[in-house]
């Protein structure tokens, strides 16, 4: 082999390049430091806890994150403003849509070109993300049940999930990475027959969610392990600029869709699901599932709107082009922007400095809801049991994409 | 909501001192405040009744360059019973980079100014736990600086772009 040895042995390897916060030597005699993960099922990826520990009861948590860090805002740097959609769809894996639909917003309004989206591509846009936020969602309670040791929802969960990803396939060619919604339009059209299967699935899955909820989210284990565990107050979730699910599951009828009315949000009818401690105390585990399972039932009713829409005022046409607006060249003027949007799981927020000049942002900082909602963990973690942990941390419901970038 | 404005910015200009200007072209509107008085400005915006910004969505470094010499850190405030969006804006120089931290006012402020540090190299001043914390705690460099410079391998692993 005349390859270029590319690792020596030294001793300076084997130091952490993560140290932990806590000193074993400054422990006193009965804590212990327990380490959960990176490679961990129930850290939903790779996130590493430093848990502080006292018997069973916890200290202490220390989140060591940044295992999946893949410079998302030195790409962006580098790119022109077109380019990074793929990077962003990267971010939450899960809900790329989303996250593609938060970010053309957002170079949208930099190019002032946001009234000139077609009506049509805006509700197709509406649609799919709903749809991914259906998914994301689905993903949330199934593995939260998969933590929690309910091993049969998530089979279900995932027979369910992949009709959406083979419809979303269908539309943009990919699984779950799309590159679907262009700055300015869409990159393609909705295939010929898709309104039609998109209103099958509906009515397969609207009693499919009932099932989920008589099986996991109304089932007395669940609800033994969830009522009255990790109890995020409200105003601690406002303090800690929680979003999305989370802070509706404490009990403030929030949502972006609604407050900041994006899109054609405001011409659709849904309802903003919020916590009410029916099983226990207001901001619990089970309200935050609870709320995501009544956020799929709405995600529905929005799709159902958007189809309405799509095969009656803005019916597919022989010249609809879909990327009539799409810019030749995107070269915002001189600004500073900050746009947000309601995720599946909370706020994304991207931040372009444009400096006018150039095709390419000069800055453009994402603001991943996990990461912002994850950082609420310690102070909920303190003093409960480490099997407790386990619970608090999957209904965040944190993707590590996300919170890495 | 122009008459709200207004009234932010004299709240502002009173607690600073002196006026304030406003950031150009920005989407939320924002000012750019003295960074002495960045840890008051902000109390006073969360706690007076007119502004109430509960709520601290975002904090983002900017670098400007070598040849502009100065760092930026802007903060994203939302208030949620106005329903009103501002950023507010400090400007520091590369060798003196650091700024009051604001974890006693918004608790969202701890990851967020440790993502600023560990990209930018910026201190906060009283932050209850400043480490890095995507980068790894021994990484050489701030790699969001514009004029920065990766090294070619870390713990004698190349590192490739």
């Amino acid at each position: 082999m005349n390859k270029e040895q590319q690792y020596i042995y030294k001793e300076d390897n084997l130091t952490d390049s993560e140290p932990n916060k806590f000193n074993y030597n400054e422990l006193k005699s009965e804590e212990m430091i327990i380490n959960l993960g990176p490679q961990h099922p129930s850290t939903h990826g790779v996130l590493r806890l430093e848990v502080l520990s006292d018997g069973e009861i916890i200290k202490d948590v220390v989140p060591h994150i940044g295992y999946l860090h893949r410079c998302f805002e030195k790409h962006a740097e580098r790119l022109p403003y077109n380019q990074v959609i793929p990077f962003v769809d990267r971010m939450d894996y899960v809900a790329a849509m989303n996250s593609e639909h938060a970010y053309a917003m957002g170079v949208e309004r930099m190019m002032g070109i946001t009234d000139q989206i077609p009506k049509r591509v805006e509700y197709i846009r509406v649609l799919v993300a709903e749809m991914n936020r259906i998914a994301s969602h689905l993903i949330a309670v199934g593995t939260y049940g998969l933590d929690l040791g309910a091993f049969t929802p998530f089979f279900w969960i995932m027979r369910d999930r992949e009709h959406i990803l083979r419809l979303l396939e269908w539309v943009s060619g990919a699984r779950m990475l799309y590159n679907y919604i262009w700055i300015g339009g869409l990159f393609y059209d909705l295939p010929v027959g898709f309104e039609q299967r998109c209103r099958e699935f509906i009515n397969y899955f609207t009693p499919k969610v009932g099932e989920l909820e008589t099986l996991l989210v109304n089932n007395k284990i669940f609800i033994d392990r969830t009522a009255n565990v990790g109890v995020l107050p409200l105003n601690l979730a406002i303090n800690s600029g929680i979003t999305g699910p989370m802070l509706r599951g404490s009990g403030l009828r929030f949502d972006l869709r609604r407050v900041d009315g994006y899109s054609v949000y405001p011409e659709l009818e849904f309802e903003i699901p919020i916590g009410e401690g029916k099983m226990g105390t207001v901001g619990d585990c089970w309200d935050r599932t609870w709320v995501r399972v009544r956020e799929i039932y709405e995600s529905l009713r929005i799709m159902r709107q958007c189809l309405d829409k799509l095969e009656g005022e803005h019916k597919r046409t022989r010249d609809f082009d879909p990327q009539s607006v799409v810019p030749k060249k995107i070269r915002p003027k001189a600004q500073e922007l900050y746009v947000r949007a309601e995720n599946p799981k909370g706020e994304l927020g991207f931040y372009f400095i444009a400096d006018g000049k150039s095709d390419i942002p000069f800055r453009c900082k994402a603001r991943a809801c996990s990461f912002v909602n994850l950082s609420v963990l310690p102070e909920l973690s303190r003093g409960v049991l480490i099997a407790d942990l386990i619970a608090i941390l999957g209904s965040i419901d944190i993707v590590l994409g996300e919170v890495d970038r | 909501m122009s008459d709200h404005k207004e009234r932010i910015k004299e709240l502002i200009s009173r607690v600073v001192g002196e006026p304030v200007s406003e950031i150009p072209n920005s989407t939320p509107a924002g000012y750019v405040v003295p960074k002495e008085t960045l840890f008051r400005v902000c109390s006073e915006l969360r706690t007076h009744p007119d502004t109430y910004f509960d709520m601290l969505s975002n904090i983002s470094g900017v670098d400007r360059g070598p040849e502009a010499g100065t760092l930026e850190v802007v903060y994203h405030l939302y208030s949620i019973p106005f329903h009103f969006s501002l950023s507010i804006k400090v400007v520091l120089s590369r060798e003196q980079a650091a700024v009051e931290s604001l974890v006693p006012v918004w608790k969202s402020a701890n990851w967020l100014e440790r993502e600023v540090y560990d990209m930018f190299g910026i201190q906060f001043k009283n932050h209850p736990d400043l480490r890095r914390i995507l980068m790894p705690a021994d990484w050489n460099g701030f790699p969001l600086l514009k004029d920065y410079q990766q090294d070619e391998t870390y713990r004698g692993v190349k590192i490739e772009y």
